[in-house]
């Protein structure tokens, strides 16, 4: 009885050394920099062909894809056709960023295979890649209402990325 | 110079309650009678140069001085002028300040009105009280310092965070500190019991006041929160389980589970060690609230990485002050023995159920909030725990207390008759099963969450109206006997019955607003129109308006219900360009019996707005059910007892106070 009494000190006890220790995280050791951070600023100019460019003011306010590709990427052209379906689908707006692509081509590769982008957005410098952290093309990003970055997938988003990761992600920032 | 002025009387009242805390622990030991009056003296000094400090931040948020940090960070010149004062809380540094204020505040008030409060107990509380603001203000003063000077100063400030730019948000974090803080009060007289080895009928009594009233507070605070996240930030919900949410649920569930077990000390003497625990847990429970989920632990691990020595401070704090509350508690707890006894069947038992049930559901919502964290911390997969998981165990759980609410206050102390109860209140199990199917075979159909709910809301109701018959012994008597025996009721009585029947009405809408409730999306283009149901909502146009200090962009939507028209309402995305931020407000059209709920989100190229369609039933009655409780609060606050603190009679007559 005599020690019960301090049952409630050993809890936080407890509790107390596992908070001292999550002090000592190192945020840096975090699998992408940009997850949960907001998205960096940027204003992209639309590719050649297209009116409306791409900004991350056009990401706020709703839960949006944003996918960098580019016309020179055979594993682009591979994931193409399932970012067509996820847009057919109208589950969530993919945003698209054309990387490192010559003048006109981005946009004579979407005339032939089909504009799965709401906006589009022209990197030709590649500088906005950089921070984005970006590994290669392609590359997805969940970002949410509040234009912040939830999650980031690397390379193709194959079907079943897309029905066992991704969409559950998405519908469930959409009912948050 | 008003920066330096806030900053010189910060430190002072620093060093003050840092100078009464030892200086009364000295004190008391040497048996300096002195002590007495220079704690009360001490703490009302406290509180003044708090204020003093406080006033001079609003004033330098009045005067937009940007060569203030906060307000260049937190203000902007062409905001409206009351929110540049709302501002002043609306930043990690302001806020701790209005802590700081409150906590301080509620120290004064305490030494305003403390009579007949044996003098060591009122001195030691005194003493742990100043301890705690001597913490607070060093952690003000030595990490988020609100009066550091910026150079050069900026022309304009960065504006506040529009999200904050609203009547919900500016009067939400000063409601729900207040409850937070009232929580320390209890707290200190909790310490200062365990101290003198000693806590009776007595201490609930002059204990009791306080707890109701940091409760009501954070009722109120919790409620207003509710209601700005419905009506403001347009995420469709009134309470989503998000970890800020859960960090104010948890004080509540410890207070609420703490003013009943309050109760049972002060009518029969018992539980002491009990409740006295419950005051030692609501407090922790409330900084949790403040700080580990606001600013540094839960939200996410870079913020603590940002501001490492506050979050430092701050487990410091905790484990001193909770460390060394519990150890004490572990030491001393035993001396505290009860002298009540009571049987299975009593009101006390009902009110032990309500404590363990209480004490368990604090506990899930602790492990929902802490668990996914403990995760991430522990190894690299992540896991969120969302409504599923309180649906499945929270509201089972307190919705199985809530059946005992009615019975409770019916239930005689020591000894009950279980007989006669059930005699009495078979009307209202008779309305429970008919609102139950009725329920059920109008709305329901397929499941019983909403037919459950509906009963146990009647079942509540009724029964409370049965007990209040009872005690005025209405229809048995002349009416204007009855009307006597109301007046005569204490005001505790009713504040008990009122605050229960807001919990029925609670119960009734909660139950509405997420068993039945209806929603639809889809992309609409002006002139479309939606079908939900009997209901069809159409766009009619959107339009641009331009404000002060944002852009919105105004949908208008008409809704008819079936033939009727219902009339029409606008929902808008505001951008405020100093800050490049949106935010939504949606757009309510409020009944009695529904809220037509919508919002708008950002226009996609060719397909149109997305719109956001919600039908929830019976939502009013959420803030109508919410208030009734706080009504209950203060109404039991108000309740001075039958005989004053004043009167110095022992302990053993003021338990037989009759009700």
């Amino acid at each position: 009885m005599r020690l019960l009494a301090f049952l409630p000190l050993a809890l936080f006890a407890a509790m107390a050394i596992y908070f001292a220790m999550g002090l000592r995280e190192d945020p840096s050791v975090l699998p992408s920099q940009l997850v949960d951070e907001a998205l960096p600023d940027f204003d992209l100019p639309p590719i050649e062909g297209y009116q409306l460019g791409l900004s991350d003011d056009d990401l706020h306010g709703e839960v949006s894809l944003v996918n960098y590709f580019g016309s020179w990427c055979p594993p682009c052209l591979i994931e193409h056709p399932m970012l067509m379906q996820i847009s057919r689908s109208g589950v969530v707006p993919i945003y698209g960023i054309d990387w490192k692509d010559e003048p006109g081509a981005g946009a004579r590769w979407l005339e032939r295979h089909g504009n799965p982008y709401v906006r589009i957005g022209d990197d030709q410098s590649g500088r906005l890649a950089i921070e984005f952290g970006l590994t290669g093309a392609p590359e997805t990003f969940v970002v949410d209402r509040e234009g912040r970055v939830r999650y980031r997938h690397i390379g193709i988003i194959t079907e079943e990325d897309w029905e066992e990761t991704l969409r559950p992600l998405v519908l469930d920032l959409q009912s948050q | 110079m008003i920066a330096e002025l806030g900053q010189f009387l910060l430190i002072l009242a620093f060093l003050v309650a840092l100078l009464q805390s030892g200086l009364i622990f000295l004190g008391l030991r040497t048996g300096d009678t002195a002590v007495f009056g220079f704690a009360r003296a001490g703490a009302i000094a406290q509180f003044v140069l708090v204020g003093a400090a406080f006033a001079c931040l609003t004033w330098l948020f009045a005067v937009s001085d940007f060569s203030v940090l906060v307000v260049a960070d937190n203000s902007h010149s062409e905001k409206p002028f009351i929110y540049k004062l709302t501002g002043v809380w609306g930043n990690h540094e302001g806020s701790m300040l209005l802590w700081c204020l409150m906590l301080t505040g509620y120290t004064g008030v305490l030494a305003w009105t403390a009579n007949g409060i044996a003098p060591r107990l009122i001195t030691l509380t005194f003493a742990v009280q100043s301890m705690i603001t001597a913490a607070f203000t060093a952690f003000l003063l030595f990490t988020s310092n609100p009066f550091a000077r910026l150079w050069p100063a900026p022309a304009d400030g960065n504006d506040l965070n529009p999200l904050l730019q609203d009547p919900g948000l500016a009067s939400h974090p000063p409601m729900l500190y207040a409850g937070y803080v009232g929580f320390s009060i209890t707290f200190s007289f909790a310490v200062a019991a365990l101290i003198e080895g000693r806590a009776d009928a007595r201490w609930a009594r002059i204990v009791r006041p306080w707890a109701l009233a940091a409760w009501t507070f954070l009722t109120i605070g919790i409620l207003l929160g509710a209601s700005w996240a419905y009506f403001e930030l347009g995420w469709g919900g009134w309470w989503a389980w998000d970890p800020v949410e859960n960090a104010s649920l948890m004080p509540w569930l410890a207070g609420t589970a703490f003013i009943h077990s309050l109760r049972v000390m002060e009518k029969r003497d018992t539980l002491k060690a009990w409740t006295i625990l419950l005051a030692l847990m609501a407090f922790p429970l409330s900084l949790v609230g403040t700080f580990l989920v606001r600013s540094v632990i839960i939200t996410s691990v870079h913020a603590f990485a940002v501001y490492p020595e506050r979050g430092v401070f701050i487990l410091a704090i905790l484990a001193v002050v909770v460390g060394g509350a519990l150890a004490l508690y572990g030491w001393r707890a035993n001396c505290l023995k009860p002298t009540g006894v009571f049987s299975e069947i009593s009101r006390e038992s009902s009110l032990v159920v309500n404590n363990l049930v209480l004490a368990a559901a604090c506990a899930l919502v602790f492990f929902g909030t802490f668990y996914p964290l403990f995760v991430t911390t522990v190894s690299d997969e992540t896991l969120t725990i969302g409504a599923p998981f309180y649906n499945a165990t929270f509201n089972p759980l307190v919705g199985t207390l809530l059946i005992l609410v009615p019975i409770s206050g019916m239930l005689a102390w020591k000894r009950a008759k279980p007989g006669p109860l059930l005699r009495q209140l078979a009307p209202a199990a008779i309305a429970m099963l008919a609102a139950g199917i009725i329920a059920f075979a109008l709305a329901d159909h397929d499941r019983l969450a909403g037919a459950m709910g509906t009963a146990l809301a009647v079942w509540i109701a009724v029964g409370l109206l049965i007990d209040l018959k009872s005690r005025l012994k209405l229809f048995d008597i002349p009416l204007a006997a009855s009307l006597a025996r109301a007046r005569n009721l204490p005001l505790g009585i009713w504040g008990m019955i009122v605050a229960h029947f807001g919990v029925g009405i609670l119960v009734l809408a909660i139950t509405g607003v997420s068993a039945w409730k209806t929603e639809s999306r889809s992309f609409m283009q002006p002139g479309d129109s939606l079908t939900m149901g009997q209901y069809e909502i159409v766009l009619e146009g959107v339009s641009r308006v331009d404000r002060d200090n944002f852009i919105a962009e105004e949908g208008l939507f008409h809704v008819y219900y079936g033939e009727r028209d219902l009339g029409s309402l606008a929902a808008e995305r505001r951008f405020y360009p100093v800050r490049g931020m949106s935010t939504t407000e949606s757009a309510v059209q409020g009944s009695a019996l529904r809220d037509v709920y919508i919002t708008i989100g950002e226009p996609v190229a060719t397909r149109g707005w997305p719109v956001h369609v919600y039908i929830y039933p019976l939502a009013f009655w959420l803030w109508v059910g919410g208030a009734i409780i706080s009504l209950g609060g203060a109404l039991s606050i108000a309740d001075r007892g039958r005989r004053s603190l004043l009167s110095r009679k022992p302990a053993a007559e003021q338990v037989q106070v009759a009700e």
